[in-house]
């Protein structure tokens, strides 16, 4: 099919296989990107949030074209029970900024953009190709890859593995693990279309201004998990996610807790009237420092939610993905300027300069999470989210009863269900895991 | 055409989206079984497209018509054997419009 040999071999059109092959290729590197997807982005599903900071730092100018929907004013946190939410809710005229700092986005039509500069840039993206198969030499390095179009083997110095987070080649060539089900959470998501202004005055937002409403609470039936409500110019994006392990120890339908976080009395007004018009699944890698597997060896490096980049509390995953993408390309363009082979020892680099980027010092920060939240859903997810509710009602309704007596029943409600010492138990373990 | 907000079911939802089906080639199968493991019986809830079924033997059948690509059977039966799991030939498979 393609007899000439490439400087690099980039897996995958998603966001950290853009970034990669825009930066190798702005760099007068010879890209090939393969994408298993009709266009780019059709295989490609996240909620979606855009950090600008991380796309500024590829493309400076993306403003300019970038399909970008609303910029993000408000963000509101609600802990949810059966027929309530409290909320944290920020929101500040200061977002409304010249150059906004958060966009929710649609990744399809994102992704075709993004795929267009790395064409401009010189790459040559080939779509509807699946790589089947890695092709190493004599010694293991990986010196190339194998496809389902007819032809042989495709050659390059090396390797980007930007297969996402259930990437076959990297799991069966046995650079890495398959990721865990306690490592990986499995969301659903709809699209739900309203005229613009509809959207503006139920979110209080004008203009480009959009809001994200994040949930925690009964919504997840006491697994780990989260949903959420992301505001398009003219849709909503809604979903939910729960780790894959939990799914499977309750046998819980992720499309039935979509449907009843959609009729939760507190979700329900603010898409009804909406028009669906699509229904995606995906998994998000969730095993936060302690799963990032090796990340490169002799003729390949791997990025993004593949190498389970992914921040889970923060909910930043295509940041640290197009970030992964960006040091990657670095790592290899110094390499072959100093026309350095991509072996092992060569590509150390990508790892060391991660290693000094916020994506995995945030992954450090957090490294505990994970097993904490896994271990301790019920209480996290159902048990306190119900006591806040109690507890603001009790406080909210005003029946006579004296104030004293409210306080008292509110703790002893706390007590009555997790017991002094598991409450403490609960904080300090929390603030740990947070420090 | 605006559809009601509750009680899809979902098969309504995936209608919505767009398949490009390889006819005769599913990229998923279930291995013959007797009894299934409890992570492949719990496909039949978990699975987001409902493409595992229970046959009247009480073993699990897979239609790959709806699937969605996420990988979560993969990820809880690829390991033990019980599914071989192989993406879509190049541009077949689901093709998300918004993603």
């Amino acid at each position: 099919m393609i007899e000439e040999k490439f400087d690099a071999i980039v897996v995958g059109a998603g966001m950290s296989g853009n970034a990669a092959a825009y930066i190798m290729a702005s760099n007068g590197l010879n890209v090939l990107q393969l994408e298993r997807g009709e266009y780019p982005g059709s295989k490609n599903v996240q909620g979606a949030i855009m950090y600008a900071n991380m796309l500024e730092k590829i493309i400076p100018d993306f403003r300019d074209d970038a399909p970008l929907e609303r910029h993000l004013v408000e963000q509101r946190l609600w802990v949810m029970d059966e027929t309530s939410h409290t909320g944290i809710h920020y929101r500040s005229d200061d977002f409304n900024e010249v150059k906004p700092n958060r966009y929710t986005i649609i990744r399809a039509q994102f992704d075709k953009w993004f795929s267009r500069k790395v064409r401009e840039a010189g790459a040559t993206v080939l779509c509807e190709t699946t790589v089947t198969e890695l092709v190493r030499d004599a010694q293991d390095k990986v010196v190339g890859v194998r496809t389902d179009r007819a032809g042989g083997p495709i050659f390059a110095d090396v390797v980007v593995l930007a297969e996402g987070v259930s990437g076959l080649l990297g799991t069966r060539a046995g650079l890495r693990k398959m990721p865990k089900p306690e490592t990986v959470a499995l969301a659903v998501k709809e699209m739900h279309f309203l005229p613009e202004e509809v959207i503006e005055q139920r979110f209080g937002v004008k203009g480009d201004e959009g809001c994200v409403i994040e949930a925690v609470g009964t919504i997840s039936r006491s697994m780990a998990g989260l949903g959420f409500l992301y505001t398009n110019k003219e849709s909503i994006s809604l979903g939910i996610g729960c780790l894959v392990s939990d799914f499977a120890a309750t046998m819980e339908s992720p499309y039935v807790l979509l449907d009843a976080f959609k009729n939760h009395p507190s979700i329900r007004p603010l898409i009804a009237g909406s028009e669906v018009k699509e229904y995606a699944a995906h998994l998000i890698p969730e095993g936060g420092h302690k799963a990032i597997p090796q990340l490169f060896g002799d003729g390949w490096v791997v990025v993004g939610d593949a190498a389970q980049l992914n921040n889970a509390i923060h909910r930043e995953g295509s940041n640290l993905a197009m970030t992964s993408g960006r040091i990657a390309a670095e790592a290899i363009v110094g390499v072959k300027r100093r026309n350095n082979p991509m072996t092992r020892r060569n590509l150390t680099i990508y790892k060391t300069m991660l290693d000094n980027s916020f994506v995995v010092k945030d992954l450090r920060k957090y490294k505990d999470m994970p097993a904490l939240i896994h271990t301790n859903s019920s209480n996290f997810f159902t048990t306190y989210p119900r006591l806040i509710s109690l507890a603001a009602q009790n406080l909210m309704r005003v029946d006579g009863t004296p104030k004293i007596e409210k306080e008292k029943a509110t703790t002893r409600a706390f007590i009555n269900v997790r017991s002094r010492w598991g409450l403490v138990s609960d904080a300090v373990r929390l603030a740990l895991a947070w420090r | 055409m605006t559809i009601a907000v509750t009680n899809l079911r979902v098969e309504d939802k995936l209608y919505q989206n767009r398949y490009l089906v390889d006819p005769g080639r599913p990229h998923i199968k279930v291995r013959p079984h007797e009894s299934p493991s409890a992570n492949l019986r719990a496909l039949t809830h978990i699975c987001p497209a409902k493409c595992y079924e229970l046959n009247d033997k009480g073993q699990v059948e897979i239609t790959a018509d709806g699937c969605m690509e996420c990988g979560t059977c993969r990820i809880l039966c690829e390991s033990n054997g019980e599914i071989e799991w192989n993406y879509p030939r190049g541009g077949f498979g689901v093709l998300f419009k918004f993603g």
